[in-house]
């Protein structure tokens, strides 16, 4: 058997040069007269991108890491010996040992590889290799079930959408298969527009023709004729490997008419999109594939009823799809029996944020945060606390120590006041201020609204207004009570999951947090030293010489003090640009959580009733709730 | 129209023939649109690249003057393909056998060749319309304005009678009338030939019935029509006109002719709002007020008749063209009275003209009702025939195309199509008087690019258009709105008065002269040096 | 706006879009309900041109009326405020986009009705507008002028230019009548203040189910032209000279005695007019018929 060397081919270590070390590998092979006895191929995703470039090395399944050209000769040199090449080895951070192959990575051992099996260890640009590795194998099961039967298998191994709500697909697919329609669509949601969430561009890049195979599925279930794959256009490699892809199952047989004899025909089409955050909404998409500005159609009529040019229509996102080839391979019991009660199979995260190995993991459902982000993740660098961990994207909520043993699914995320949206997973340390992170996210949701409901458009701003000013200092009291009321308005009066979703991020962060949101507006503090505004620099008079450098460096004049007397900054005066902190040679300049000053000006408002208020109590007999 | 305009909502299938309706009626455009979007088929058949052929499932761009063989030619093949309604045909018409003997002549290819459509393409139309439970064929002046435009509106009536589409909502005939009051100055028998309610000149027991009604002698014979007039002035046999509201120098075929009549008149009386065109030939003008300083009512083209309601009071000495007719008839000697005024003008009508017998102002305040109402507790009717046609039966008019009575040749070798278009209306004695001319001040004449090319012609050019009777300049717009051969031009505007060049040949039943047809020839008046006009290079 | 409450689902639902199923219980002013609309106007008009004082809709503007109705009188939300330049390049309406609510509603009519599909929301968020493609001026977008954006526009978004400084909106009489140009008989109601019609809104009763085209909501101003026609007036040596009415009719009716008495009924035509009301129609062909004993009657029905 010819050896196998594997680099990786994902969007991540392209980025990182895998393609040098490819075509360095290449040569070198060649010139040494290799080429016939190690057989060099370009893969998908392994999803431990931050080891990147990575290289495989198969059958002893040598895992090295950060692999440079500069390392080629002698990792070929390993490669004629047939010996490994430790320097590339992956290092565990906490033992400093080597580990040889892959599945000894931590990040690997408490994943349950199901979807992104073949991704890093075929060629995507190869249906072959797809085949090779069992593709396409279950069409020939589904084609000689009934399409309800193939609606039972899946309702059967409990499949539920992936892609952030987690409605059960099989009963999607029924109620599209009992809709009339001349003609009904599978649409393929590979508008990831999570920032941060990258699963299923992995899939696409590493694994397309499994995406295919899925529709295909689908498209036999439901009796459509046609699919699209909806995908934003800054995802070029994933639309160029499933371009090859859907060439390469046309060529097979495997798309087109009387697709392997079964009278099914099936065509597939790829719709780029503009990157619009709201077209991953799924009728959003629909009028953007129609041509039409992305924004939501009020629901019902749902797609799977009137959906692409008014007809029956299943939108499933990409990783749901990819799912499907694994039940009708290992039967919907046995898919069945991976996961909890109400979630069956397994999840990918994108792990990111103030955490050890960032990546993407797959995981059977019912893990525990504590699982993903300690045992995979390898847990919170630099010895800091692990503080919250935002799930779900930017829409999603921020849960906190308290839901670590939290088993993950859709509703116990749900009853937690997140989400399981596309996965994506944020970890923030001590150092992250929840007031500022739920600003971000707002500031990006506020842009992506499509501005058709007035809570989303309006409400968002607002939201982020308050949120402004509460970093800036300027916030009061009442405002956490305006955050939460307009949040649930927002949530409440919204059409689609981007309005109902995305003040999630800051009503979340007020039901865990809520004493970090008061300390910024009660104390005009910041707890984790984020908020600028309310930092102040300080110096430590024990640790103060006097030397006077601060003093000579400060811009505005805001430090006195005289020689042998501790010196002091004018906080009304500092402009908080740190010349002092920097020039200090004694560490006696501290930017720290405010001193207080400014606090309690908003105190006499706080019981105040506004004139509207009590116009508005006059008026209705105090029927206002509050 | 034989039914409603929002009845157009609920047909399958819409067959539009000589009408630009988006632009000529545009709230009825709307509605053939909206139900195209409701999923229901149009087709359009039309010379011209009109707005609606953007929507239809079919075009069919014939000739113009080949309307007969083209609705002939899809009556042939809804009978070919055995798609017509044997019970309606048998139960509800007569003169079918002969009629089938006439189209049994037009097949396709033959079609094909006189109006230059494809033969498959009015195939496919004949089917979609033949196919359809309900379809209704909406038609204007593009059908009338023709020496054969009797004939082409039987041949219109033809294939709604052989397919059934008659006396249901959502089926129908439906002319489009072209102005506010078409329709109510039929009614009100401002016809050569008949009284109020289509009662005939000629029956010596309506005439005797409107002598005693009216109180006065009446005369027997039947009168000419507005091109007849032209004619009998020019010779002298005419001596007097009496024109409320119209501008004929502008509006009727070859202008010069209608100028060289009114000059004749020994005396000519024009009541208007405006002094216009023809207005300047009177020797008396009499100064009327606008719709908006009167009550009255006006019918549309849907036979619904609406109150007109006084908003405003006139400023000037102006009066109500009722007022002036009335003062005018007591100067003559002739005692009426009409202390009510227009309310009760209706009721003297209500009680001669038995389409508007359940008529009232008072009943109108609730909204239109549609003729024929014969009872003043009659809902009205919303479409036609639909226990029977007036005449007991439908009859099928055996129709056969007839060329035009000028066509294209060496000297004069392009086609003149004239209409109508949004922004203005008919003679512009309004609309040029509002700022709709700020959006369009001018003649444009269509044309088609190839054409223009070859004539050297560019966007905006000025151009002299002439015919055997006169000559006007115009600019020109390059569009292939038109087909190549003809140009098309509207007669909205005064400076170029289009009317001069039309032709006042005129069908021979109807009179209605054939304005969609004549022969022109165009010059460039500085050929090589033709101007180019700034507003050529604000292209976009 | 439109949000209800109905038992049993978990958010409030758009009542403009949600079908009604049996057994449904709809609650349309519970407390949940009324205090999202009271949130949703303090949204709107924390982003609104608030200058009420002048603006030609004060009086007749459905967010004052809601404002109003919800006791909403000021809104918490005191940040940004959009503000856009107002476009007045076309002839006939302004557009004031710092009035504009985002309703979509002048989109829908466009597309829906007329067809021409000139506006759209453009940008994204809170920075969303309703506007031409490009935010082009109207004439250089397939617009036709309709106008009935400007009738159904909620707010003074859009606004006729003759009723700018016309009048306040209560001072407005509206009168209901019958368009005078082509044969749809579309019905709309003239604005009238002081004895002028200063602009035309919908009116759904008749044929056009509130629908109008550019003629009929911006063709009016001959009304008042300078060129009508304000007296009667007799040629003499090719010149119009003004002469009272009863000079004028007492000539026409001479003329038409001694023209009848020489040549008879025959010697007469008459056209009368498809502008003109029934009545008048009526009145003419009697006249030509009884008095001037001619059938020689017709009118442009061929035109």
């Amino acid at each position: 058997m010819r050896r196998k060397v594997l680099v990786c081919g994902g969007t991540g270590c392209v980025s990182s040069r895998s393609r040098e070390v490819y075509d360095a590998l290449e040569s070198e092979l060649a010139g040494r007269g290799l080429g016939e006895q190690f057989e060099l191929k370009y893969t998908g995703c392994h999803g431990f991108c931050e080891q990147g470039p990575l290289v495989l090395v198969e059958p002893e399944g040598y895992f090295y890491c950060r692999v440079t050209k500069e390392h080629v000769a002698k990792l070929v040199d390993s490669l004629q010996e047939g010996s490994v090449y430790e320097d590339l080895l992956y290092k565990d951070p906490d033992t400093g040992n080597r580990v040889k192959t892959r599945n000894d990575v931590p990040f690997y051992q408490k994943q349950k590889r199901l979807v992104l099996k073949n991704c890093g260890l075929i060629n995507p640009e190869s249906i072959e290799d797809y085949l090779n590795a069992g593709g396409y194998r279950t069409l020939q099961k589904v084609f000689k079930m009934s399409p309800d039967a193939v609606i039972d298998e899946v309702k059967k191994a409990g499949l539920r959408g992936r892609g952030g709500g987690g409605f059960p697909t099989g009963l999607k697919w029924e109620y599209a298969r009992k809709a009339r329609g001349d003609k009904k669509y599978i649409i393929c949601n590979a508008d990831e527009g999570d920032p941060g969430a990258f699963m299923d561009r992995s899939i696409l890049e590493g694994d397309p023709h499994r995406v295919l195979e899925g529709m295909l599925t689908a498209g036999y279930a439901i009796g459509a004729g046609e699919g699209f794959v909806y995908i934003r256009a800054e995802y070029p490699l994933a639309v160029r490997r499933l371009d090859i892809a859907i060439k390469e199952a046309r060529e097979k047989g495997f798309l087109g008419e009387n697709i392997l004899g079964s009278g099914f025909n099936f065509d597939i089409h790829i719709k780029q999109g503009a990157g619009a955050f709201v077209c991953g909404e799924e009728t959003a998409l629909i009028e953007s594939i129609q041509g039409n500005r992305g924004m939501p159609r009020p629901r019902p009529p749902f797609p799977a009823v009137k959906g692409l040019w008014d007809r029956p229509t299943v939108v499933n996102n990409v990783e749901t799809l990819a799912n499907l080839p694994i039940i009708f391979d290992m039967g919907a019991e046995a898919y069945a029996a991976i996961g909890t009660e109400q979630s069956k199979g397994t999840k990918i995260f994108a792990l990111t944020g103030k955490i050890k190995n960032t990546g993407l993991v797959e995981v059977p459902m019912g893990i525990t945060l504590r699982e993903i982000i300690f045992d995979i993740g390898g847990g919170i660098p630099n010895g800091k606390k692990f503080k919250a961990v935002q799930i779900g994207g930017p829409s999603g909520g921020g849960l906190s120590a308290q839901h670590l043993d939290l088993p993950i699914d859709y509703d116990s995320l749900i009853d937690a006041g997140a989400m399981m949206g596309s996965g994506g997973l944020v970890v923030m340390d001590e150092d992250t201020c929840m007031v500022e992170l739920a600003r971000f996210f707002l500031s990006f949701t506020r842009m992506e609204a499509c501005g058709k409901c007035t809570p989303c458009r309006e409400g968002n701003t607002r939201l982020l207004e308050i949120l402004e000013r509460i970093v800036e200092g300027r916030g009061e009291l009442q405002d956490l009570d305006l955050l939460e009321s307009l949040g649930h308005t927002i949530i409440d009066t919204s059409l689609c999951g981007l309005g109902q979703s995305a003040p999630n991020p800051v009503l979340s962060a007020l039901k865990y947090f809520r004493p970090e949101y008061e300390m910024h507006v009660k104390n005009k503090l910041c707890p984790a030293g984020v908020c600028k505004a309310l930092l102040s620099y300080r110096i430590i008079e024990e640790k103060c010489k006097a030397c006077g450098l601060c003093l000579k460096h400060c811009p505005v004049g805001a430090i006195t003090g005289k020689k042998g007397e501790p010196h002091r900054i004018d906080p009304e005066m500092c402009k908080k640009c740190g010349e002092c902190l920097k020039k200090c040679p004694f560490g006696a300049i501290v930017l720290a959580g405010g001193d207080g000053f400014g606090q309690g000006q908003s105190d006499h408002k706080r019981n105040h009733v506004s004139r509207t208020q009590a116009l508005y109590n006059l008026k209705s007999g105090g029927r206002e709730r509050h | 129209m034989t039914n409603s305009i929002n009845e157009i909502l609920e047909t399958d299938v819409i067959l539009v023939i000589g009408s630009n309706t988006t632009e000529a009626h545009p709230v009825t455009g709307y509605r053939i649109r909206q139900a195209v979007q409701n999923g229901k088929k149009l087709i359009v058949a039309d010379p011209r690249k009109i707005e609606l052929v953007k929507y239809a499932d079919l075009w069919l761009r014939h000739r113009p003057g080949t309307d007969i063989a083209l609705l002939n030619g899809l009556a042939h093949v809804i009978l070919r393909d055995d798609l017509w309604d044997k019970q309606f045909v048998a139960e509800r018409s007569e003169g079918f056998e002969e009629f089938k003997k006439t189209v049994a002549k037009y097949t396709p290819e033959r079609v094909a060749e006189i109006t230059g459509v494809e033969a498959g393409l009015i195939e496919q139309a004949a089917r979609m319309y033949g196919k359809a439970e309900k379809a209704t064929i909406i038609y204007a002046m593009g059908i009338t304005q023709h020496a054969s435009g009797t004939h082409n509106v039987m041949a219109v009536a033809n294939l709604a009678i052989l397919t059934g589409n008659v006396g249901r909502p959502g089926t129908g005939v439906d002319p489009l009338r072209g102005q506010n009051n078409v329709q109510g100055a039929c009614d009100m028998g401002c016809l050569p030939n008949y009284y109020p309610s289509y009662q005939p000149v000629d029956d010596p027991h309506v005439q005797s019935n409107f002598e005693r009604f009216w109180q006065a002698k009446l005369p027997q014979e039947v009168g000419l029509t507005v091109t007849e007039m032209t004619d009998a002035a020019r010779q002298g046999k005419i001596k007097c006109m009496y024109i409320m509201g119209e501008n004929p120098v502008l509006s009727d075929p070859d202008g010069n002719r209608v100028v060289e009549a009114l000059q004749a008149l020994e005396f000519l009386v024009v009541q208007d709002i405006f002094l216009t065109e023809t207005a300047q030939l009177a020797e008396v003008v009499l100064p009327a007020v606008t719709f908006a300083e009167k009550n009255g009512t006006f019918t549309n083209t849907e036979r619904r008749i609406q109150l007109v309601r006084k908003a405003i009071d006139t400023t000037s000495s102006a009066k109500p063209d009722w007022q002036i007719i009335i003062e005018l008839a007591q100067k003559m000697g002739h005692f009426w009275q009409y202390p009510g005024g227009p309310e009760q003008i209706m009721e003297e009508i209500a009680r001669c003209a038995p389409l508007y017998g359940g008529i009232s102002h008072h009943r109108l305040e609730k909204g239109g009702i549609h003729w024929p109402c014969p009872t003043p507790g009659h809902p009205g009717t919303a479409y036609l025939h639909a226990d029977g046609f007036a005449r007991g039966k439908g009859k099928f008019h055996s129709v056969e195309h007839v060329p035009p009575a000028e066509e294209p040749d060496e000297e004069y070798p392009l086609l003149l199509i004239t209409g109508r278009m949004l922004y203005h209306f008919h003679t512009g004695t309004m609309s040029r008087r509002s700022h709709l001319e700020e959006l369009r001040s001018e003649e444009l004449a269509m044309m088609h690019p190839q054409d223009a090319e070859a004539y050297g012609i560019k966007d905006k050019d000025r151009i002299v258009v002439e015919s055997r009777r006169g000559k006007v300049t115009t600019r020109v717009q390059v569009t292939d709105f038109v087909p190549p051969g003809s140009i098309f031009m509207t007669f909205h505007f005064k400076e170029t008065p289009t009317n001069v060049l039309t032709i006042a040949s005129t069908d021979p039943i109807c009179k209605i002269p054939e304005l969609k047809v004549c022969a022109v020839k165009i010059r460039v008046p500085f050929p090589g040096q033709a101007r180019r006009h700034p507003e050529s290079f604000s292209c976009h | 706006m439109c949000v209800v409450e109905v038992k049993g689902a978990r958010k409030l639902m758009a009542a403009c879009a949600t079908p009604v199923s049996d057994g449904m219980e709809v609650l349309t002013e519970s407390d949940r309900v009324i205090n999202a609309r009271r949130e949703i106007l303090r949204l709107l008009i924390a982003n609104h041109d608030l200058r009420c004082l002048t603006c030609e809709r004060n009086g007749d503007c459905r967010l004052q009326d809601y404002c109003y109705r919800y006791k909403v009188e000021d809104t918490p939300y005191k940040g940004e405020v959009i503000e856009y330049p107002i476009d007045t390049n076309n002839p006939f309406f302004i557009r004031d986009y710092s009035k504009c609510i985002r309703c979509g509603k002048c989109v829908t009519v466009c597309a829906e009705i007329n067809g021409a599909y000139v506006y759209d929301f453009m940008h994204r968020g809170f920075e969303t507008k309703v506007t031409s493609a490009y935010d082009d001026t109207l004439q250089e977008t397939t617009c036709t002028f309709c106008g009935m954006c400007v009738n159904v526009c909620p707010v003074a978004a859009l606004v006729e230019k003759s009723t700018l400084w016309a009048g306040r909106p209560w001072e407005i009489k509206k009168v209901t009548t019958t368009c005078p140009y082509c044969g749809v008989g579309c019905q709309l109601k003239l604005k009238v203040k002081d004895n002028r019609i200063i602009g035309v809104a919908a009116d759904r009763s008749g044929p056009n189910l509130g629908d109008l085209c550019s003629k009929g909501q911006f063709g009016w101003d001959y009304v008042h032209s300078p060129d009508r026609l304000t007296d009667p007036l007799v040629k003499r040596n090719g010149k119009f000279i003004k002469v009272s009415w009863d000079e004028a009719l007492n000539y026409v009716a001479a003329r038409f005695k001694d023209i009848l008495n020489e040549w008879g009924g025959r010697a007469f035509a008459g056209l009368s007019s498809a502008k003109c009301t029934n009545e008048e129609n009526y009145l003419f062909q009697k006249f030509m018929r009884s008095i001037l004993q001619t059938n020689n009657i017709d009118h442009c029905a061929r035109l």
